[in-house]
């Protein structure tokens, strides 16, 4: 006789979404960088930021408050409606 | 096994109902009653529990299934029930010849029986069946998904299979098994306990008893697991961040009150090891619910570098009772005689052995050199520790009349450095302080708070175990302290 067990998950269904295509160039978009705040993370985006304005970008930033907790939902709010694009940085 | 049905509770007449079953001499006993009795009332309803041909008059009705004895909460045979219009009005257990007598309006009734004779056991409280009623009648309280294991299927291979074990075997989380569990709190099954990082998944009290069914937990340990779920998903615990990180770290359950002797926790020799089944289980089914609710797993969020054996589980008693300085829970604001759950985001222990130091001065440098060196000799500020110390370590401060704070003082004043030895490239390491902390004359390994003591250990051996931290406060995780609810 078959046993029956209980599942020990939450038991959701994952929400999967297409990615969007990649842009054949990101002049005249805003990129929108974000530092996690982990040490030397600014380096690497200076670096990124001066490469994509000589690409015709525009550039925002953005910082978590730390890096060991998820970006908080008005960060992830205020991206997603300054910008195009964005490169999110880990870097120690 | 039974699949859950969901009955009405059968209905009884009006009337008098006794149950009884012949595996119970008192109910053997008051055949004779019962036959009197029908004689003198019409409306006399037996009830047999493991045998239809008893008694053999008058003619009982068989509860086969025990359904009448389990809705009707029968737990002791015989009992003796008095029914009116559709609703009971009283009860007595076992044989009372006066409150028979009463009861029934017959007022001779068993005359030649003895006045009183306890009962026994109902066949639907019977240990062994008492799992499988549950899950047959009470069934409908659960909500999870029933998942079907072949015949062929190995039930543990299956488990493995489906990644829902951490390594080790699991525990089957049947349907009989979890509603045992959850006898284990006074909390409804669907009420929500925390949503669970990483994926942000509510994880029902069902849940939590599934994990721990998984992890091998008695009942009675639930409501420790519950107020460790509740700990960890907080804000400040930041258990998805303590998952997401690189370094070796999880939750360290420290749980102290008289409820860690009830459930027979380890807090004396061998207290961080193996070999103890609260100790072991306790913390294992939190790090089962991560798993398996918030989806938390090694090489998705869980980006640890080496990850630590403390990951499977890290849950032990402080020896409250005996402590010489209190417990780490006070610490925190909790009252005496209220069980407790300390949740630190800790690595694995290290042993510091000092079998010299009897005076509390040097024990005391004695630790605070070796808790200098803990994640990194020139770090200091940004990780907590605990400090289990042990009984004889303990014993040399408490012979000096040494409290909780005078102990964390002592240490606390050899935990400090000059700014210019912990800059980067001091030493001849590069790793250190930024040099902005270079002419600092004075900095400590520790933030206040930060140091925090335990008692626990026991036997021979002057011997304290440091765990050390994660990166704390605000950018990392606090220690949380719950009492425990249950």
């Amino acid at each position: 006789m078959a046993r029956t067990l209980l599942d020990p998950t939450s038991e959701r269904t994952v929400a999967e979404r297409a990615r969007l295509r990649r842009p054949s160039s990101v002049d005249g978009l805003t990129v929108g960088l974000l530092d996690i705040s982990k040490p030397r993370g600014d380096v690497f985006l200076d670096r990124l930021e001066q490469r994509l304005v000589e690409h015709g970008a525009s550039v925002k930033r953005y910082r978590k408050p730390t890096f060991s907790k998820p970006a908080p939902a008005d960060l992830r709010h205020e991206i997603a409606v300054e910008c195009q694009l964005v490169i999110e940085a880990l870097a120690d | 096994m039974t699949a859950a049905v969901s009955t009405d509770p059968p209905a009884l007449p009006d009337g008098l109902v006794v149950v009884v079953k012949r595996d119970c001499e008192t109910c053997q006993m008051v055949v004779s009653a019962l036959v009197d009795l029908a004689a003198r009332r019409s409306d006399v309803l037996v009830i047999t529990q493991d045998d239809p041909l008893f008694p053999n008059s008058p003619t009982p009705v068989f509860d086969e299934d025990l359904a009448l004895s389990w809705h009707h909460d029968i737990e002791t045979v015989p009992t003796l029930i008095v029914r009116d219009e559709g609703a009971e009005v009283e009860r007595t257990v076992g044989w009372q010849r006066a409150e028979w007598q009463r009861l029934t309006g017959v007022t001779d009734l068993g005359a030649d029986l003895p006045v009183m004779r306890p009962g026994c056991g109902s066949k639907s409280v019977d240990p062994h069946l008492v799992d499988a009623l549950r899950a047959r009648f009470g069934g409908s309280v659960l909500a999870a998904r029933r998942v079907e294991v072949a015949d062929a299927e190995d039930e543990i291979e299956f488990m493995f299979t489906r990644g829902w074990s951490d390594g080790l075997p699991v525990v089957p989380p049947t349907e009989e098994r979890v509603l045992a569990m959850l006898e284990g709190t006074h909390r409804a099954a669907d009420d929500i306990v925390a949503v669970i990082p990483p994926d942000l998944g509510p994880a029902t009290v069902e849940k939590v008893a599934i994990a721990a069914v998984m992890a091998g937990c008695r009942p009675e340990y639930l409501p420790w697991v519950l107020t460790a779920v509740e700990a960890a998903c907080t804000d400040e615990f930041n258990m998805h961040g303590l998952l997401a990180t690189t370094m070796p770290v999880g939750p360290v359950l420290i749980c102290s009150g008289p409820g860690t002797r009830a459930i027979g926790m380890n807090s004396g020799g061998n207290a961080l090891g193996q070999g103890n089944r609260a100790n072991s289980t306790i913390g294992r089914a939190l790090q089962l619910v991560v798993r398996n609710v918030g989806g938390g797993r090694p090489g998705e969020i869980d980006r640890a570098t080496h990850g630590s054996p403390g990951k499977v589980g890290f849950c032990f008693a402080e020896n409250d009772a005996e402590s010489p300085f209190g417990r780490l829970a006070a610490e925190h604001g909790i009252d005496d005689g209220v069980d407790a759950v300390t949740l630190f985001a800790g690595e694995g222990t290290r042993c510091i052995v000092d079998q010299i130091s009897r005076h509390p001065e040097s024990l005391a440098k004695s630790m605070a050199a070796s808790l200098l060196t803990m994640l990194h000799p020139k770090l200091i500020m940004a990780f907590d520790a605990v400090l289990v110390i042990g009984p004889e370590h303990a014993r040399v401060f408490a012979e000096a009349g040494w409290d909780r704070a005078a102990i964390v003082a002592a240490i606390s004043e050899h935990l400090t450095r000059p700014g210019s030895e912990l800059v980067r490239g001091a030493g001849g390491i590069e790793e250190g302080l930024p040099e902005a902390f270079a002419e600092a004359p004075s900095l400590p390994k520790f933030r206040d708070g930060g140091l925090m003591l335990t008692y626990a250990g026991g036997g021979a051996g002057l011997f304290s175990e440091i765990i050390g931290g994660w990166v704390n406060d605000e950018v990392g995780s606090k220690p949380v302290t719950r009492a425990v609810t249950y």
